[in-house]
């Protein structure tokens, strides 16, 4: 599949997956990737304090769109200006404020589960019908989380009857339920954990909230190990050797620690990857790690690459 | 003078693990618990929604809000003529409902009273996991198990959350709401507060009830009627709550892995805990890599281009064998100096330990020794 067909198979992607198997750095890939092939991107983040703009040397995010570079807006979406915002556009502007300034969204929030999570998602459908950009990637929050983020608005059909809150949930609802305007992304790392959790979150996410999967991303895959080179120090003199070449007992040592690390990570991590394709039916597109804990626009432009190429493979 | 984790394990009473998802916390505060028990002392390690095989080690099948001691051939392990006689090992998964309800029966003055809240939809909302009440239950199991469990080491996980002050705050947060000025007036039995607030109150209800509905409403005032005489007893609880998380025998561990947004929610939760007067007394790294050697990446990529280009003889297999030192040997040093610029925000006082980055995921016995081992015998490499 081209990328250009993947950004149009649904203008919103939800990127979800439990804390730190790298959902922040999947969602600013398939933006870059999305923008080298003609389309335009909006990023929305719901958690505060990410470290997107980081990546693109890009100050912190707030509510008003800003562009991380040409191509691509990213904005902050809070409950609480999710909550004036619409209340604004529908004519009850006095009431907004009021809400807002006597702290009882806090309270009613508290009162109605899912309250925060419907504003905010809420608002991803109006900028969805406003076609503010082709593609609409939603940073979600962490795995647990983001199956409630997900359930909130066909839960609150039921806690909430009436009003304008009945008629946000009701449109989210219409969204996240229909492939063709909405998929999620699951990211997941390749090891036990991480996959038995995307497993369960995945079945959670198809069976109780009713919204399209896409392919899973696997974050931070080691490349295996060329064939003919050994992992051994003794492997390592010897190869030197064969090439005319001298290496130093010591940094042969260096050598085969390192590449017989990578290589056991490489199995380990495959053995992880075989058993989520097994359990789990979906399509898999596999990003190299990075060799740096910094990502910056360079590793962002490496992670593109492999996911287009991921992308051309579904 | 730097804290020994040694020292941690040994004296204080309540260890509180904390830091972002995704960096072992579950298990570094099983690790604590264990290493607890190992040195003769009855331990408790409290978890929040643990990995199932985790769970299962350590005997949790469901939520219990009673602590369940772990059998001690199941925690010794194989190197028995190290645990010190005496020791107990017990685990518990947090229920945050029930201790909510428990939390509510015990202040309630009456049965009836208990019951109507109980039974209060805002109640059962508020109950769930929702809007910091996990934290908030965390503490307060905490408490009851440090009053009436007579353990000598309860070690605590907290539930991945990105403020460090959501569970810090958390048992204050309940006393806030009981505190809201809409609500109050709206319980004022005065005649002459409600003439007062009436007008206002209305106007704001119907507000309100334009918004979400006016069930909704009717719920929020029948639950905070029903806490009519119960604020007193939560907020002396949260205060009791605030003095244990303040005791010197409490500590805080935070725990991080070394990838840069893992040590920015860690260096930001230091700066929080600071700020509310709270201090880092461990930092535990997980998944650290080895070094590989000493050399310089830059000069071990410029020996692999060398090598590839020589038109007289190329070493493909040489070269790639370079790269791939370099490639670790970047993130090696660059894992080190974030973690140097954590340590220096942390300040002297807190004792730093390393866990490297393992083959397998810790789920049993045998790897949270193992992992005890390396904690407990690592110095700073650096």
């Amino acid at each position: 599949m081209e990328v250009a067909d993947f950004c149009s198979a649904s203008h919103v992607v939800i990127v979800a997956g439990k804390g730190g198997v790298g959902k922040t750095t999947v969602t600013a890939a398939l933006a870059v990737a999305a923008v080298r092939a003609g389309r335009s991107v909006l990023i929305a983040e719901v958690e505060g304090k990410s470290g997107l703009p980081a990546m693109f040397g890009a100050p912190r995010l707030g509510y008003d769109e800003i562009d991380l570079e040409p191509g691509i807006g990213a904005r902050f979406l809070t409950p609480d200006a999710a909550l004036v915002d619409y209340l604004v556009s529908h004519g009850m502007k006095r009431i907004s404020k009021r809400l807002v300034a006597s702290g009882a969204l806090e309270v009613v929030a508290t009162a109605v589960p899912g309250m925060k999570d419907i504003l905010v998602l809420g608002k991803v459908k109006s900028i969805e019908e406003s076609r503010a950009a082709d593609l609409i990637i939603v940073d979600a929050p962490a795995a647990g989380h983001a199956i409630t983020f997900l359930l909130s608005a066909r839960g609150l059909l039921d806690a909430v009857r009436v009003g304008p809150v009945h008629k946000q949930a009701q449109d989210v609802v219409s969204l996240i339920s229909d492939p063709a305007r909405c998929q999620v992304l699951l990211v997941t790392l390749p090891e036990e954990t991480p996959v038995s959790e995307v497993i369960e979150t995945a079945f959670a996410i198809e069976d109780k909230a009713g919204v399209a999967l896409g392919p899973v991303v696997i974050n931070g895959c080691f490349a295996r190990v060329p064939a003919g080179i050994g992992t051994t120090s003794a492997a390592v003199l010897d190869d030197a050797r064969a090439c005319h070449r001298f290496v130093s007992e010591r940094e042969a040592a260096d050598l085969a620690h390192a590449i017989a690390f990578r290589e056991e990570r490489h199995q380990l991590q495959h053995a992880q990857i075989d058993r989520l394709r097994a359990e789990l039916p979906l399509p898999q597109i596999e990003l190299p790690f990075v060799f740096s804990p910094d990502i910056t626009r360079t590793q962002l432009d490496e992670l593109a690459t492999a996911l287009t190429e991921g992308i051309e493979r579904l | 003078m730097t804290v020994k984790l040694d020292e941690l394990v040994d004296e204080r009473q309540v260890l509180i693990c904390c830091g972002s998802g995704g960096v072992g916390k579950t298990t570094t505060a099983a690790v604590l618990a264990l290493e607890g028990a190992r040195r003769g002392r009855n331990t408790c390690v409290v978890t929040i929604d643990p990995a199932r095989r985790l769970a299962d080690a350590l005997g949790l099948e469901e939520l219990t809000n009673q602590p369940t001691e772990i059998d001690r051939e199941r925690w010794v392990g194989t190197d028995e003529h190290d645990v010190v006689p005496g020791g107990h090992l017990h685990a518990l998964m947090l229920d945050t409902k029930s201790t909510f309800d428990k939390l509510v029966t015990r202040n309630a003055t009456t049965d009836e009273q208990a019951q109507r809240i109980l039974h209060n939809t805002f109640y059962r909302n508020v109950s769930g996991a929702l809007g910091g009440t996990q934290e908030y239950m965390a503490m307060e199991k905490l408490h009851e198990l440090y009053d009436e469990g007579g353990f000598d080491l309860i070690v605590v996980d907290t539930p991945p959350t990105r403020h460090a002050l959501d569970f810090l705050e958390a048992p204050k947060r309940l006393t806030r709401l009981l505190d809201n000025r809409v609500f109050r007036l709206l319980m004022m039995p005065t005649r002459a507060y409600l003439k007062v607030a009436s007008v206002a109150v209305q106007t704001f209800l119907r507000t309100v009830a334009r918004v979400v509905g006016s069930e909704v409403i009717e719920d929020v005032v029948q639950f905070f009627r029903a806490f009519e005489g119960m604020e007193e007893g939560f907020r002396a609880r949260a205060q009791a709550v605030d003095r244990l998380l303040g005791d010197p025998n409490t500590a805080f561990v935070l725990i991080t892995s070394p990838r840069r947004d893992a040590l920015e929610e860690a260096t930001y939760f230091a700066d929080q805990l600071d700020a509310a007067g709270q201090s880092v007394q461990a930092l535990i790294v997980n998944r650290v890599h080895p070094s590989f050697g000493e050399e310089s990446a830059a000069g071990l990529r410029a020996t692999a281009a060398a090598l590839r280009n020589d038109p007289g003889e190329p070493a493909h297999h040489l070269a790639t064998l370079y790269d791939n030192l370099a490639d670790f040997r970047d993130v090696a040093t660059l894992e080190r100096a974030h973690l140097d610029g954590l340590r220096e925000s942390l300040g002297e006082g807190a004792a730093v330990a390393f866990v490297p980055y393992l083959a397998h995921d810790v789920y049993d016995f045998r790897a949270l020794h193992e992992v005890a081992r390396l904690l407990f015998a690592t110095m700073p490499d650096q």
